[in-house]
């Protein structure tokens, strides 16, 4: 039971380009203890910006510090979202795919959800337009705001570390 | 079968019976001795220290309440003071239910237990706490627990009886099951006159008698087209009742195969007696009886501590569809079931501040005139499934992982329905389509906790289900559940593509099964098998791909096909960009020239794999069905027509823009992805250069990428997404004025919304919050709409349980009016509004600063 990965492993997990054998190890043994603070520390030292990272939101999202009490929701390529406890599709680019032709794009003719029932909403970053989540919802719904991390009980109760801020970064 | 049939071996009970060779299971005779002694003579009940089981059960709940720990075990005394014999004994018996298992699958005749490993084995506490499971369709260890609750707290005691030797079935939905085709077969194991623990195994049956042939028929609206339910004794002394087994026979087109998987199951749960005889001969009943108590908690400590380890504390929310189209449809049982459906499942999940795992449905909608409604049981024990194969992956996978969680499931939706006139004879249609955001709150609390080798994007739909019957190939009544469903493409993880066509959320351990096989027990030989392009979802990892088998029908008469799954709806949708699996359609050919074109060496199709080209077509003239439809009832197929039986495919993780375009190349030449949308989805431009393809699919070299067109392409793409996108405030305008006005909202989509309204005052209050739409907004519905809902919601509740115990009130949902047991956050509240990990919005007096 590994305690601790290599720095070299988790470089290669955050780039995904470990090799079956060895994600294979990763994935059948205990759960190493230091794996947040280590993927963390990887991804800070990725982003071309200094607020610190709290913690990894979503792929090329993160809740960073901007002060000891202003937490947001950063794109890597450094836009801003919003606060941390908002929805970050609420501040995005979102693209329909709510017609025939629009699914035939990505999907073959008749195995691609009936426009009248289901939609695919594509959220994009409005700074590097990645395309961040893809929904398939019924015509109607609202936003669902997917995550409300409780990053105040994780960082004092169960990892018992201090709140990341531009001080102690 | 058993060890007791051996005069050699030693008892350690029962001896001067063993002397006796003419006397079959000596220790099973002694341990009737002794019931019949406490329970005439004594007065006292079948449980530990004379208890009656209703009393131990009742005892067992209380100290679990009370103390927060399963039956008060806050120390594990066992494990603590001899970790080396608990983990032996754990082994032991684990090792053994597995064996059970292998054995007695071979007893089976059916592909679906023999091929595909459909069954599984439990070992019971007597109060029907799972203590130890075998591999398999391991849902119905939860549905089984429930199933011996049900008979203790209805008394089955007095009446009929819980006695050594017994042997009881059940495969009633509302007493504890999924559906009606998984039976299980129960058997109490005895030691000294007390019930020390319960075996139980499951197979799921090729028919059950439902009002169309197949093990889940499509075309009831209610139960009563279900198939034959039981819930009861059905054998003394280790034989089966004269009376039970003239009767259920008759009440399957599959006779035969059912008295053998009977066997099956009587073969494991006669091994699994034996082996916990030889245990306690080993180490003491005590010991045993230790064991069966820590080890339950040992699985929820596990649980605890897993989520813990891997997850963050808060609130991850998720939502999925999926079609059920009735409307129009022949052979409906009631003119009422002629309308469409659509479920609808509000996911949210709760990770508590001590790692309480709390998941709730309020907002789902009413149950439907089908049969893909759910009762707590198949609920709790399908979440149940797919947690053994992410958060415990291990063998310590016991009922102690349900204590762990709690469940709101609204009392009248579709996920709890309460009545047992509802349907339930393909539970899975709305199960596997409900827990998909399941697979997305853990894994955005993997990805937060940098554990991503755990992360997937979700399950497939695990569709389609070709079945039927008729006259077969043996001038025999038979009825057909191909499984080849067992085997789908999964969804893409965070640092694989998902697997192609590799296994069912339902089933680890599934597979496609020989063609072969199904053949001879299918008069449906089989024109092709292959790779389905197209059927992962699209990402920077792709979802891995389904199959397609095409299926003729040959020497039958009479004989009956249907579909069954999504169609008009993808329900596992992707993640962190990437999109959802592709969708179901229907393709059948009738009244073929398949006959001729054999005679004469022509050409006939052997595959769908691009519905576009027009292939199918070109080799085949008949009565062709193409329809983007993903359920039929039975209709007539003769011999010579044909049948598309397509698997899907997983769900799609990150941008597609950034897959290698090398790995879409190798997309193309694997047969995954069809050449033309690898620019369309993936914006990479690739040139055919050779000719060598055949049958639509590609080989190895046909195609080369070329990178110049590619790099100007994906840029393209990056600007057209500037360009067609819009910020999601304009969006939000709107859709809101869309909403008001009703516009391009269709009734079936406001029937859904409504019903959820009907069902949900929080759910009501989150739409009208979120739309900023007036205090009482309503959509107007159709005359036919407004019905549906009034005879589904005036139907009110029937209920199977005459009454609950402790453990089962949560499946008493609550009122409109009040807050669900699992608070409910989707408003703009949160749970760090809330003091501690059992408080709820509606005990406000514990969030107080003190606690």
């Amino acid at each position: 039971m590994p305690d601790t990965y290599p720095r070299e492993i988790i470089e290669d997990l955050v780039d995904d380009s470990l090799e079956w054998d060895q994600l294979h190890d990763m994935m059948s043994k205990f759960k190493d203890t230091d794996r947040f603070q280590q993927v963390r520390e990887v991804l800070q030292e990725r982003v071309d910006w200094e607020d610190p990272i709290i913690i990894p939101y979503a792929e090329h999202l993160y809740i960073v510090a901007k002060s000891a009490d202003r937490w947001v929701i950063k794109c890597d390529c450094g836009h801003e979202f919003c606060e941390h406890d908002q929805n970050w599709k609420r501040e995005a680019l979102i693209n329909v795919r709510d017609s025939t032709e629009a699914y035939r794009e990505i999907y073959p003719e008749g195995m691609h959800p009936h426009p009248d029932y289901m939609e695919l909403r594509e959220f994009f970053c409005p700074g590097c337009k990645t395309l961040l989540e893809v929904e398939n919802m019924m015509p109607g719904y609202p936003l669902v705001h997917t995550f409300e991390p409780d990053i105040e009980t994780f960082y004092d109760e169960w990892i018992d570390e201090p709140i990341p801020t531009p001080e102690s970064a | 079968m058993s060890s007791e049939h051996d005069a050699s071996e030693t008892q350690s009970v029962g001896e001067q019976a063993a002397e006796d060779e003419d006397v079959t299971y000596p220790r099973m005779r002694r341990e009737q001795e002794l019931v019949e002694e406490k329970l005439e003579d004594l007065g006292e009940g079948i449980g530990w220290n004379g208890k009656t089981l209703k009393t131990q059960m009742e005892g067992v709940e209380e100290r679990t309440d009370s103390t927060d720990h399963y039956d008060g075990q806050e120390e594990l005394e066992l494990k603590s003071e001899n970790p080396i014999e608990y983990e032996q004994m754990f082994s032991q018996l684990r090792g053994d239910l597995v064996t059970a298992r292998e054995t007695s699958k071979e007893v089976a005749a059916t592909p679906i237990v023999e091929q595909e490993g459909e069954l599984c084995y439990g070992l019971f506490t007597p109060e029907g706490d799972s203590i130890a499971v075998s591999t398999g369709i391991i849902v119905h260890i939860h549905t089984m627990s429930e199933a011996i609750k049900y008979m203790i707290n209805h008394d089955f005691e007095e009446s009929p009886g819980i006695e050594p030797g017994d042997v009881f079935v059940n495969n009633d939905t509302h007493v504890g099951n999924v559906h009606p085709c998984d039976i299980a077969t129960l058997i109490p194991i005895f030691h000294e006159g007390e019930l020390v623990a319960w075996a139980g195994g499951v197979t799921h049956v090729i028919d059950t008698g439902a009002i169309g042939p197949g093990s889940m028929n499509v075309s009831q609206a209610s139960r009563f087209g279900d198939g034959a339910h039981y819930c009861r004794k059905i054998g003394e002394d280790f034989e089966l009742y004269n009376s039970w087994e003239k009767d259920y026979v008759d009440k399957t087109r599959t006779p035969e195969f059912l008295k053998l998987d009977e066997r099956t199951r009587m073969t494991g749960c006669l091994m699994i007696r034996d082996a916990v005889k030889e245990l306690i001969d080993e180490y003491g009943v005590d010991e045993f009886k230790q064991l069966s108590r820590e080890s339950v908690e040992d699985g929820r400590r596990g649980f605890r501590n897993r989520i813990k380890r891997t997850m963050l504390p808060g609130t991850y929310r998720g939502v999925s569809f999926v079609d059920a189209l009735y409307e129009g449809q022949e052979n409906l049982t009631r003119e009422y079931a002629n309308e469409n459906h659509i479920m609808h499942a509000p996911s949210e999940l709760h990770v508590r501040e001590d790692g309480t795992f709390q998941v709730s449905f309020e907002g789902a909608n009413k149950w439907g005139w089908h049969p893909y409604n759910c009762t707590p049981a198949a609920i709790q024990g399908g979440i149940w499934v797919m947690l053994t194969q992410t958060v415990i992956p291990n063998e310590n996978v016991n009922d102690g992982a349900y204590y762990a969680c709690d469940f709101h499931l609204p009392e009248g939706s579709w996920a709890n329905t309460q009545n047992t006139e509802t349907a339930h004879a393909y539970a899975w249609h709305y199960l596997v389509s409900a827990w998909a955001p399941l697979w997305q709150h853990l894994s955005r609390g993997y990805y937060a906790r940098g554990f991503w080798e755990e992360i997937n994007a979700g399950n497939a739909n695990t569709s389609n289900w070709l079945q039927g019957g008729g006259i077969d190939q043996f001038d025999k009544l038979h009825a057909v559940n191909s499984f080849e469903a067992a085997c789908e493409g999964v969804g893409a993880r965070y640092v694989e593509d998902g697997e192609p066509h590799a296994a069912a959320i339902w089933n680890p351990e599934g597979d496609m099964g020989d063609a072969e096989v199904w053949e001879r027990t299918e008069p449906l030989p089989f024109l092709g098998r292959a790779v389905k392009p197209n059927t992962g979802g699209p990402g920077r990892r792709a979802g891995g791909a389904g199959f397609e088998s095409l299926r003729t029908v040959s020497d039958v008469t009479r004989w009956l096909l249907y579909e069954m799954g999504n169609g008009y709806m993808t329900s596992d949708s992707g993640l962190f960009g990437g999109y959802p699996a592709a969708s179901g359609y229907i393709l059948n050919a009738q009244n073929t020239d398949l006959k001729q074109r054999f005679e004469n060496g022509e050409e006939y199709p052997q595959h769908d794999l691009d519905p576009e080209s027009g292939a199918f077509e070109a080799q085949i003239d008949g009565d062709i069905t193409r329809t983007p439809k993903g359920i039929s009832t039975p209709k007539e197929f003769e011999d010579h027509d044909l049948y598309l039986n397509y698997l899907r495919g997983g769900s799609g993780l990150g941008d597609p823009l950034e897959r290698d375009p090398e790995e879409v190349l190798s997309d193309i030449h694997d047969g995954y992805v069809l050449p033309r949308h690898a620019e369309d989805a993936y914006g990479v431009v690739v040139e055919q250069v050779s000719e060598d393809a055949k049958h639509n699919s590609a080989v190895d070299g046909e195609f080369e990428i070329d990178e110049a067109a590619t790099r100007d392409r994906r840029e393209e793409m990056m600007d057209e997404r500037a360009e067609e996108a819009v910020p999601a405030s304009e969006w939000y305008e709107e859709q809101r004025e869309r909403i008001q006005a009703e516009r391009d909202l269709i009734d079936d989509v406001k029937k859904t919304y409504v019903s959820s309204m009907r069902m949900s005052e929080q759910f009501t209050d989150f739409f009208r919050n979120f739309w900023d739409l007036s205090e009482d907004f309503e959509f107007n519905l159709s005359d036919e709409a407004e019905k549906s809902l009034e005879y589904r919601f005036g139907s009110g509740f029937k209920r199977k349980w005459d009454n609950y115990t402790r453990s089962h009130e949560s499946w008493h949902g609550v009122g409109r009016e009040d807050e669900p047991v699992v608070p409910y956050t989707w408003t703009d509240r949160s749970l760090k509004d809330l003091s501690g990990p059992s408080a709820s919005f509606d005990e406000r007096t514990r969030a107080t600063d003190d606690d």
